[in-house]
């Protein structure tokens, strides 16, 4: 298992690479902008947000049933499962014992948290992933990199060669209008096969018993809308207490995401069609643990705009896939470790604490400060790495003694003007890889600092 | 299966969350002099077309060189004074069989300035398929039916009834191939709203 450096070295070792994607997600981060200019109320609607979810997590629980209650009033079947194995295997029996063989899946990250693909997969049910950039990934054999942009890391080049070999589209063509439709015509095919269709949640509505689905490509729609059996997965942090308050999230959700002003196709489920079945999953998986963790229980606002991962400088620098996790970037640094603080040690470090994706979030979660936190929790939890914790503890030894610091701070003055760059730039110092030192000063700030005094009295 | 209920229940109840209260309807939306004006903007921003016409008659001559009427196809209207339907609707036991759609000209419960958005109800359609699998869409709007924002959108709306809605804002669209913007990713292919009347 790789640290997040050692995958982000992997990233940069191609730098005009690097370069592109930061400036593509860039590019997205400038029209979040421009959309959230075009809104005076802009920070109003954000602190409304924020509002209510902090309501909504307060009584989660009364809104949880009365979801429930709704939901089965207008005919949907409501499963519960407490991790994601659980939720793999109702997912698994609702297709199993409808003799389901092709499912068609538009996108949920929650799925992806809980890899229902490879599950469903081994049992010999085909799963398609509709969204265009998840289709992508998913001919590629690769994870996607980011919640909203799913391959972004992608070159069309790339995309080109992947349709050539799984589509049959012509050698070399790489024309973003002439791929998408290819795919369009692919998975048109694919859509009117499937036995059942999958969707994530986007907000479901405690006082209706229904839910939000958001897509641009309208994949999601046309998933559900052909076959009998619609299956809807949602972590339990996805409710709203009301209605209205989408009016508040919608108008926030895609002006984060892309700069649109809201996505092509907000669809509004309320029970299942005539003659055909619902069943909503709602999932656990350690939510409820976060949920009364006082430092960390904002995370679970978190509506997968993805505008976090746009403007931050680590991100856009080392890719998605760095982060070796379902949810990448400053607020997968949160939740990832949350699940498994061993595997995702690296990540609450892969932050320069700029504090750009708190600013940019549109339900005001403080990420940058929870990433700090998570930091400390690392050190109490023993899983620094050897580097960072020597480095630390040879610190905090000297920072105690003053006349310690005082002697290697004149030395350092001294010999790091004279010393061969061999013995300055090596593996020791992975800070001088890319950087040089800055040219030491003749005098501490300490002598700098006495000799005005002198000079003064 | 009710052991994961009534674990997640009670996980979720005995968490120490402090209270904050449910803020009440957010009241700031932004309003517009001109509804009409920027409803077509915000429309055209998103790859759709605005068509302001009187009668159906003037919306038929405004559609012609739209691409939906530029040749002809299966077609699923339920506004017949526009053009009329080459099946019925309502004999339509299988949605599969409407892969070969064309064009589909609904009614438009209402639309929204702010994000050149449409509201479309299922309850008129017996096949939810329809506005998604159509090649193209026309959506006929009551001028006199335009709001402001999304907030006064939901006001208007009313739920209980085991009902399908969508917002429709624009065509089919993605952008996932290095950030260029393809219109018809799934969807439709274009997208006309008629805002008819005086």
């Amino acid at each position: 298992m790789q640290a997040h450096p050692a995958r982000a070295a992997k990233f940069i070792a191609l730098p005009q690479r690097a370069h592109w994607h930061d400036q593509s997600l860039w590019f997205v981060r400038a029209k979040r902008d421009k959309a959230a200019r075009s809104l005076p109320e802009w920070e109003s609607l954000r602190e409304a947000a924020a509002s209510i979810k902090a309501h909504t997590v307060a009584h989660l629980a009364d809104y949880l049933e009365e979801f429930e209650r709704n939901a089965k009033k207008l005919g949907a079947q409501v499963h519960w499962a407490a991790d994601a194995a659980e939720h793999n295997a109702i997912v698994y029996r609702i297709l199993a014992e409808r003799g389901v063989k092709r499912v068609v899946k538009s996108k949920s990250m929650l799925t992806e948290e809980c890899h229902l693909n490879p599950h469903l997969e081994s049992q010999g049910i085909e799963v398609i992933d509709t969204d265009l950039g998840e289709r992508i990934v998913q001919l590629a054999h690769e994870p996607p990199s980011h919640i909203v942009l799913p391959c972004i890391h992608k070159k069309k080049e790339e995309i080109g060669e992947l349709f050539h070999e799984h589509l049959g589209t012509d050698r070399g063509a790489s024309d973003p209008q002439y791929l998408t439709e290819a795919a369009r015509g692919h998975l048109r095919d694919k859509f009117v096969r499937a036995d059942a269709g999958l969707t994530g949640v986007n907000f479901a509505i405690a006082e209706t018993g229904g839910f939000v689905v958001c897509t641009n490509e309208g994949n999601a729609d046309l998933g559900v809308s052909l076959p009998p059996l619609h299956i809807a997965c949602m972590g339990i942090e996805k409710l709203i207490p009301r209605a209205q308050d989408l009016g508040v999230f919608l108008r926030l959700l895609a002006r984060s995401a892309t700069g649109q002003p809201i996505t092509t196709y907000s669809s509004h489920f309320h029970g299942p069609r005539p003659g055909c079945e619902l069943h909503i999953v709602l999932v656990d998986n350690g939510r409820s643990r976060v949920l009364g963790q006082d430092d960390f229980r904002r995370s679970l606002n978190c509506i997968r705009c993805g505008a976090c991962m746009n403007t931050c400088p680590v991100y856009r620098r080392s890719g998605g896939h760095s982060y070796n996790a379902t949810v990448p970037g400053p607020i997968g640094s949160i939740l990832e470790p949350a699940r498994d603080p061993a595997k995702h040690a690296s990540l609450p470090h892969a932050c320069s604490l700029c504090g750009s994706c708190s600013d940019v979030c549109p339900v005001k979660i403080n990420i940058h400060e929870q990433l700090l936190i998570w930091r400390r929790e690392l050190v109490a939890q023993n899983l620094l790495p050897l580097s960072k914790r020597w480095g630390m503890q040879v610190t905090s030894y000297v920072f105690q003694r003053p006349w310690l610091y005082r002697t290697l701070g004149g030395l350092a003055r001294t010999v790091l003007g004279i010393l061969p760059r061999f013995l300055v730039y090596h593996r020791l110092n992975p800070w001088g890889r890319q950087r040089e030192l800055p040219t030491p000063p003749k005098q501490s700030f300490r002598d700098l600092y006495k000799a005005r005094h002198d000079q003064k009295s | 299966m009710t052991k994961s209920r009534d674990q997640i229940l009670s996980a979720v109840r005995s968490a120490p969350v402090p209270d904050s209260p449910l803020p009440g309807r957010f009241s700031l939306g932004i309003r517009y002099d001109d509804l009409v004006r920027q409803f077509s903007d915000a429309l055209a921003f998103v790859g759709g077309v605005a068509i302001q016409a009187t009668d159906p008659e003037s919306a038929r001559a405004q559609l012609s060189d739209s691409p939906g009427f530029s040749r002809p196809g299966k077609t699923c209207s339920l506004i017949p004074e526009i053009a009329p339907s080459t099946f019925a609707l309502d004999a339509v036991d299988d949605p599969h069989t409407l892969e070969d759609l064309w064009l589909a000209i609904l009614p438009g419960e209402f639309a929204v300035a702010e994000n050149g958005a449409v509201w479309v109800s299922g309850r008129r359609l017996r096949q939810r398929v329809v506005p998604f699998i159509t090649q193209h869409l026309v959506l006929v709007v009551p001028r006199s039916e335009l709001v402001n924002n999304l907030h006064e959108a939901y006001d208007r709306l009313e739920w209980g009834a085991a009902e399908f809605g969508v917002f429709i804002s624009g065509p089919s669209k993605t952008a996932d191939i290095e950030q260029s913007l393809v219109i018809g990713a799934h969807g439709a292919r274009s997208l006309a709203v008629v805002l008819l009347g005086s």
